[in-house]
């Protein structure tokens, strides 16, 4: 499998600029508008009706289909985000200043902590409808899934090859046909990749989303996340491992219909001009490509659709392409857009601070840094204990090729199963032995997220040039020396790659890990995860948009003074030439 | 295409500038005062060296470029933008990875909304023409790289374009394969098959160009300019060993050689304010030990025809002029009219051992070329040893592109080290005296 740099490294930049404040302010106080809408909401809405639950096994192959069927209602809301948005960055120099730092702060902020004023939000917009709890839902996933697409779209498009544009142009290609016979070609792999890891992380997030509870009430939509919140209010254990086997059928479904296939066709879009010996290609793929019925409707339906990307939309650029940029934008367009932009964040800077004024003091503030350094602590502990485990195995199986085939993608299924299903049951073990919830609710931060370490790791190591391992065999280098001189600086871009994309998640899974209930009884971690899920439980707005602010803040800085200097270092040396 | 009745022009470029702009009052000018005209009927080759500018004059007549100064003209309509009739051959193919041959080819009838029917039958056509019958179905990382630049071609000849325009079309191939492209291309024209009115190829190899051109413009680089035009007087096919081919190859490389030396000359006296602000080619140590040594033993003895040289060592004129004007930097060689002569100093080296060429090679290094000189000389000044690569990169930034700029500081780099002035640590970007022991 390829290993593809996730869109928060590869962005380089490590010290804040301007823009980078500007996102800032632009998002929270965009969030903070969310929440003051629909906190004034609240009232009126706890009318709305919850469809009821039921635990009798038989539902949920209904209730998984409906899971499933948001899933990719939010992945096609997400690709059309990404089509659109990331293009616009692209094209447009004004739009990238601006969109792309908001891009990357929203990778980083833990939106499972804005979940229920999304909700609220949404079901204001459509009151008395479940619609309004549905689009909430959908949208939960879609903030889960859409910025790291784009990222990886709007790259794509910025590193286009300079020949593959001019023979775009001198052909006069329109706008239209480039973008279906270019663009999205050449974006394909990467995105089909990033996609594929966004799906993984989302049914996490439609689990959580499917049963929010905001004061007093409790908003259901039929899906397996609510089917697991009511077994837990039970202590009903059976319910609970019925649901993780409907899960589990249905992350199998998505791995080998749509992960495996979509993942082995788009490397007929990769861009390289050897053609390199293919993984064994996925059952469902050989299924389409050999069956004689389904290849002639396949290319029947192809054709139909290439015709679309035919369409001469747009005119061809036919004009230069100016070497000097600057001189072509006019100076008045760019003197109003920076005028539109500092105006925006000089207006979002005064909601943030009257919003922080009214509502919050630095006693605030200070409580909630230091429960941050809680769970900085929890997020590191739990981030070395994964490593301990999870990287002599991953190198020990990459280094074998029988066991890769086996591992790898067991561990991919592994990192797309919503772990906050097997909560209950470690909850139940850890009330059931009487254990320390500070430590033992720790794991579960990286229950669901440690098996990205483990298939970067295994995908490192199988990359190990044969050469190198033939080197180090002839001079005899073992132990210590083995692990120091080759495999740690080999698989290191892997590994850092794996390891944010953990702490990621896992800062984001400690808002649903650190609170943690089995029937009548509540397990708290001390910890800002905790903060944000009570303040939630209460329908305290401010200490909600503090909580998520301080947490990004800690998620930002810790990508930005660790993650990226190191994968910099590291694919900077482990390059040769 | 009756070249014989009048060689109407198709295209006309007057006093083209092409500049880079650097900072608020200071810009780097790759193309100056260009003049070229294309006729019907022809084909004319821009010969010149890596960097002459020679790409960006074949990118400003497909318009695809705009020139900073001056005019280009089509068919007598001025350029604004890519000229429908002109199609365009790259040097690394530019094909769509995830599209078929058919697919490829038919791009830019796509791009033109020609129907379906049209456009297979066309393509088709192409494809056979070009002798690629039966890849139709093939993706390009299926195919072997002459059967890729074919590709390229039909995709180009199927628009029936009136201008071809070919860059470096064979440059990236191996050798027999390059000159079984260039055959079969020829072959096409002399039968006037290609459905082409003139093409135009840009390449620095300079038997390719007397192979393959009526007509050759020779640029000079820093700025690039055409500064000869020959006509190419022999009739198609062309023999390699016909005496007269060899005398024009000789030719061309005494105009590339003698043109060389007085720009030179005038390009150190107009940045005499800094003296190391000198662009250096990227040669490794290796490689000039290796011509040294070539050329002090029989069958030279010290004395080579550049041609020759170039043939029997497998280079192009390309690689080997940057080469030889290395040695003459360092004194290790003269060029004159076609010929490189090793000079004392040069002898001097090739017969010392390890050690002993490393301290030529400094002496040689810190005397002629600055940039090494100044460099030391600042690591010297210092009370900590170090400096920084920062300022180097700078300054010389401000004489030639940031690209010249980094590649001149890597050579200067690799030299130092070589010749034990210097060490430099990558991470830091910085030089000091570290594991450099002083005589």
């Amino acid at each position: 499998m390829t290993s593809i740099a996730p869109p928060a490294l590869v962005h380089g930049r490590r010290l804040p600029n301007a823009w980078d404040v500007a996102a800032i302010l632009l998002v929270f106080a965009v969030l903070i508008g969310i929440a003051s809408v629909a906190r004034g909401t609240l009232a009126p809405l706890s009318s709305v009706q919850s469809t009821a639950i039921h635990l009798n096994p038989a539902y949920l192959p209904g209730y998984a289909l409906r899971t499933t069927l948001r899933m990719f209602a939010a992945l096609f809301a997400s690709l059309t985000f990404t089509f659109t948005v990331a293009t616009l960055a692209a094209k447009n120099r004004r739009a990238a200043i601006i969109i792309i730092p908001i891009l990357d702060i929203l990778q980083s902020v833990p939106i499972l902590g804005f979940l229920s004023f999304t909700v609220l939000f949404f079901l204001h917009l459509f009151p008395g409808q479940e619609l309004g709890a549905e689009l909430a839902a959908v949208f939960a996933i879609f903030t889960s899934q859409a910025w790291n697409m784009a990222f990886s779209f709007y790259q794509s498009l910025t590193t286009e090859p300079a020949d593959l544009d001019e023979a775009c142009r001198s052909f006069g290609l329109s706008p239209w046909q480039r973008f279906w016979r270019l663009d999205v070609p050449f974006a394909v792999p990467g995105l089909v990749w990033n996609t594929m890891l966004s799906m993984s992380g989302g049914w996490f997030f439609v689990v959580a989303s499917e049963a929010i509870t905001v004061g007093n009430t409790t908003f259901t939509l039929p899906g397996i996340g609510s089917y697991v919140a009511v077994a837990l209010r039970r202590s009903d254990l059976l319910a609970i491992f019925y649901a993780v086997l409907a899960m589990l059928v249905v992350i199998l479904l998505y791995d080998q219909l749509l992960f495996r296939p979509l993942v082995a066709w788009s490397g007929k879009f990769r861009f390289e001009t050897v053609q390199t010996a293919s993984d064994t290609e996925p059952w469902v793929l050989k299924l389409l490509r050999r069956t004689f019925l389904l290849r002639e409707i396949g290319s029947w339906l192809g054709d139909r659709v290439a015709v679309i990307g035919r369409l001469r939309l747009g005119r061809a650029e036919r004009t230069f392409k100016s070497l000097e940029r600057g001189k072509t934008s006019s100076r008045l367009g760019d003197a109003v857009f920076y005028a539109v932009v500092i105006a925006g964040a000089g207006y979002a800077l005064w909601q943030v601070v009257s919003f922080c004024s009214a509502h919050l003091h630095w006693g605030d503030l200070l409580t909630c840094v230091e429960l941050a350094s809680f769970t900085l602590a929890r997020v590191i502990a739990a981030l070395v204990i994964s490593c301990v485990i999870w990287v002599p195995i991953g190198v020990w199986v990459g280094l074998r090729p029988k066991a890769t085939k086996i591992v790898q993608p067991v561990a991919q299924f592994l990192a797309a199963f919503p772990a906050n299903l097997l909560f209950p049951v470690v909850v139940a073990g850890i009330i059931a032995f009487n254990l320390l919830p500070n430590i033992w609710l720790t794991p579960l931060m990286v229950l669901g997220t440690q098996w990205y370490i483990l298939f970067n790791v295994v995908a490192g190591a199988s990359a190990l040039p044969g050469d190198l391992k033939e080197v180090a065999a002839n001079f005899g280098l073992h132990g210590w020396l083995w692990w120091r001189r080759l495999v740690i600086p080999g698989i290191l871009p892997y590994f850092v790659t794996g390891a944010l994309t953990a702490t990621g998640a896992a800062w984001n899974a400690s808002i649903v890990a650190e609170v943690a209930s089995w029937g009548k009884t509540t397990l708290v971690a001390q910890g800002l995860g905790a903060y944000i899920a009570q303040a939630t439980t209460v329908g305290n707005t401010s200490k909600i948009v503090l909580g998520v602010a301080v947490m990004s803040v800690f998620v930002l800085t810790f990508n930005r003074l660790i993650w990226r200097p190191l994968y910099a270092y590291a694919s900077r040396r482990t390059n040769l030439g | 295409m009756d070249q014989q009745v009048t060689a109407r022009s198709l295209v006309e470029v007057s006093h083209c500038q092409q500049a880079y702009p650097k900072d608020a009052n200071n810009e780097l000018i790759v193309l100056d005062d260009v003049n070229v005209s294309l006729h019907e009927g022809e084909i004319v080759g821009l010969l010149g060296r890596s960097g002459s500018g020679k790409s960006t004059l074949l990118r400003i007549i497909a318009g695809l470029l705009r020139p900073t100064k001056g005019e280009v003209s089509w068919q007598g309509k001025p350029v604004r933008g890519p000229v429908r009739g002109i199609a365009m051959v790259f040097q690394s193919f530019a094909l769509f990875p995830w599209l078929s041959v058919q697919e490829n080819v038919e791009l830019g009838l796509e791009a033109q909304g020609i129907a379906r029917a049209e456009r297979e039958s066309r393509a088709e056509e192409a494809i056979d023409l070009i002798g690629l019958g039966g890849y139709d179905g093939a993706y390009p990382k299926e195919l072997s790289g002459g059967m890729r630049q074919r590709v390229g071609l039909a995709r180009a000849l199927v628009t029936h374009p009136d201008l071809l325009l070919m860059d470096e079309p064979f440059s990236a191939l191996d050798v027999l394969t390059a000159e079984t492209l260039r055959t079969d291309l020829i072959d096409l024209w002399s039968e006037r098959k290609l459905p082409v009115k003139s093409i135009l190829i840009v390449t620095h190899n300079i038997e390719e160009a007397v192979l393959m051109c009526d007509r050759i413009l020779v640029f000079a680089s820093d700025p690039g300019r055409v500064a000869h035009e020959m006509v190419v007087p022999f009739a198609h096919p062309r023999n390699r060993l016909d005496p007269a081919f060899r005398q024009m190859v000789d030719d061309i490389y005494a105009v590339m050689t003698r043109r060389k030396t007085p720009a030179d000359l005038r390009a150190a006296a107009a940045v005499p304010a800094t003296g190391f602000a000198t662009p250096l080619h990227p040669i490794g140590t290796n490689l000039m030990s290796g011509l040294m040594e070539t050329l002090a033993a029989p069958p030279y003895d010290g004395v080579a025809d550049l041609p020759a040289l170039a043939a029997v060592l497998q280079y192009e004129a390309d690689e080997l002029l940057p080469l030889g004007e290395t040695l003459q930097l360092l004194h290790f060689a003269e060029l004159e009219e076609g010929d490189i002569r090793l000079t004392e100093q040069g002898q001097k080296f090739v017969h010392a051992d390890t050690d002993e060429r490393k301290k030529i090679f400094a002496a040689a290094v810190r005397t002629h070329v600055k940039l090494v000189a100044a460099i030391r000389q600042v690591i010297d000044e210092r009370w900590n040893h170090r400096a920084s690569a920062v300022r180097f990169r700078d300054e010389l930034e401000d004489h030639m592109s940031p690209e010249r700029a980094e590649e001149t500081l890597r050579t200067a780099i690799s030299w130092g080290r070589y010749a034990e002035l210097y060490s430099f640590d990558e991470e830091a970007q910085q030089f000091s005296l570290e594991d450099i022991e002083e005589d």
